[in-house]
């Protein structure tokens, strides 16, 4: 049996999945990963189907030994850098772990959630079908509980170590206004406020976690009150209370509110919306059904094409001659110094 | 036959909207569309989630043909016979007052009553469960005496402990775990609408009903171990 133990970590690290299905009905939110391209990256390179559960990182690294064998992992996201007993590796690159290797996790430095996968997943029990933590209904993670030091990861003796690859893929979609599906409830909105929502600049403030991101900016005027009989939520939704000041709702989210909803993030931007910092501008664009579900197409086929994506690597190969193929064309940044690590 | 309202939320989801209102004809509408949508799901569909007033259906929007859909949705609709009781009629026991209900003699003071008649009137109601949300297991609860209603408090408490028997404005509610409040305790009891590990896991669902058994304090230890050896303690009973 081989374990990942965990030497520290930040306190928002925790096993997400693709989320948990069919318990809103309970008051149940769904969690899963915020940056399910980044999960779904990180699985592929170890081989795993997109959704299978990974640890995810929320703005700390950590660091985890591997015991009684060695083992595949993966990190992405973020532009979070590894190392191994001190040595950097490679980005978006599979990682073999032997028995007494310590896996250093670097802080994410371009968004905020990252994702160490490992190869046929971790041997935890699912609680309600998933095995993503979500602290208020203390279900699914480690024991119901985020990861912390001491915590010890058991993982599949007989999974499959497939060849370690790379995978040097540019960020699906990655600029422009984050797109958005007017409604539910833009009619409780006067029509200075639409055009407010759709023209200026927010900026995320740092009341930003996987229940939902604060944004600062201009008030959002309601012409028809806002209280509304409470109803259904959905993730991506963007409620405005009597503030006026707009409330992204994100996976932890509650299951039901009573304040309205201007407009919704489509799904295919949601996990770039989620990387963005504290402090960081962003823009809404309306967009229609069609196009919307074109880009949820696209996503979708994306994510299938993973696997075939992924380039056998070799182990002789160095930093220069990855760089000379362009095998890890977009990651300007390979050669940037390892942040500290974040709890010693 | 009014039609509804197609409320879209993002490409994900949609929220089917039969009124503005906390009426049972509604909800019961709500009840009897997500049933005809579970027993046969079309393309897609991911999730429902019933609240008071609307429904919203979770779908995913690369194999869901959202035409076709609302085009279900609308044929659906049309004659939908309002679900009325369609769960179980659930007995829970409930300690009133002092400790476990620290509102208890207030909230009658306030509407004049004597604290064992304010008990009687909030016991005697049969109650029926429009929603489950906010947090896992919150029962959202329809059917009190208006005599006893009673605005929230002016300053929500962070915590209310877990089983609180609570009423705020017109509504009740079961607390399944800890939680911030600004509703009026009224009781406990200890029966856990929810535990995380328990076969199943929620006891109750949109579209029961409860009604609530005053017991002595006497007995709350007892049925608190019970409810924490994961035995119901509240009881199915039949109307």
């Amino acid at each position: 049996m081989t374990d990942l133990v965990v030497k520290n970590c930040g306190p928002m690290t925790s096993l997400q999945d693709w989320g948990r299905i069919g318990y809103q009905r309970f008051g149940v939110s769904p969690s899963g990963a915020m940056d399910r391209r980044c999960l779904a990256m990180a699985n592929a390179l170890v081989g795993n189907a997109p959704e299978v559960a990974a640890i995810e990182f929320m703005n700390l690294g950590g660091s985890f030994t591997c015991e009684g064998g060695s083992l595949h992992v993966a990190l992405v996201g973020a532009g979070c850098m590894a190392s191994l007993d001190g040595k950097p590796l490679e980005p978006d690159t599979t990682i073999v772990l032997n028995e007494g290797d310590t896996l250093q996790v670097g802080h994410p430095r371009s968004g905020t959630f990252a994702y160490l996968a490992v190869a046929g997943g971790f041997m935890v029990e699912p609680q309600l079908g998933s095995l993503s933590f979500h602290p208020r209904s203390r279900l699914g993670g480690l024991n119901g509980a985020a990861l912390k030091a001491g915590d010890r990861l058991s993982c599949r003796p007989d999974a499959q170590q497939g060849a370690p690859g790379h995978l040097p893929l540019a960020p699906i979609e990655d600029s422009g206004p984050i797109r958005v599906i007017m409604g539910p409830q833009d009619d409780y909105f006067t029509q200075e406020a639409i055009r407010t929502f759709l023209s200026a600049e927010f900026t995320i403030s740092p009341q930003a976690d996987r229940m939902g991101f604060q944004l600062n900016g201009p008030q959002l005027e309601h012409g028809n009150g806002f209280n509304i009989v409470s109803d259904g939520i959905v993730d991506g939704h963007i409620q405005v209370p009597g503030s006026g000041l707009p409330i992204v709702l994100m996976r932890d989210r509650q299951t039901a509110g009573g304040y309205p909803k201007i407009a919704t993030i489509i799904s295919a931007d949601l996990g770039r919306f989620a990387q963005m910092r504290p402090g960081s501008p962003v823009r809404f664009r309306a967009v229609s059904r069609d196009e919307a579900v074109a880009a949820a197409r696209r996503l979708k086929e994306w994510l299938g094409a993973l696997p075939s994506a992924l380039v056998p690597l070799r182990f002789e190969l160095t930093t220069d001659h990855l760089l000379s193929t362009n095998l890890i064309g977009g990651m300007v940044d390979a050669h940037a110094p390892q942040t500290s690590d974040p709890s010693e | 036959m009014q039609t509804p309202r197609f409320l879209p939320c993002g490409d994900t989801a949609l929220t089917v909207e039969f009124g503005s209102a906390i009426d049972p004809g509604l909800n019961g509408k709500v009840l009897a569309l997500d049933s005809l949508l579970r027993a046969n799901p079309p393309a897609g569909l991911i999730e429902t989630v019933p609240t008071y007033r609307s429904l919203t259906l979770q779908f995913d929007p690369t194999i869901t043909d959202y035409d076709a859909l609302i085009h279900l949705l609308e044929e659906a609709s049309t004659g939908l016979q309002p679900q009325a009781a369609m769960g179980t009629r659930w007995r829970v026991p409930v300690v009133y007052g002092g400790e476990y209900g620290v509102d208890l003699d207030d909230v009658a003071e306030r509407h004049g009553l004597t604290p064992s008649r304010l008990i009687e009137l909030h016991s005697a109601a049969v109650y029926r469960i429009y929603m489950i949300g906010f947090i896992p297991g919150f029962a959202y609860l329809g059917g009190l005496d208006p005599r006893i209603a009673t605005s929230r408090r002016t300053q929500p408490r962070l915590k209310v402990p877990s089983g609180s028997i609570m009423i705020g404005g017109e509504q009740a509610g079961i607390v399944p775990m800890e939680m911030p409040s600004g509703w009026h305790l009224l009781g406990r009891t200890p029966v856990l609408s929810y535990a995380p590990g328990r076969d199943p896991a929620f006891l109750f669902a949109a579209g029961d009903e409860v009604v609530f058994d005053p017991i002595d304090a006497s007995r709350w230890n007892d049925l608190e171990r019970a409810a924490l050896a994961g035995e119901p303690v509240a009881e199915p009973v039949h109307a």
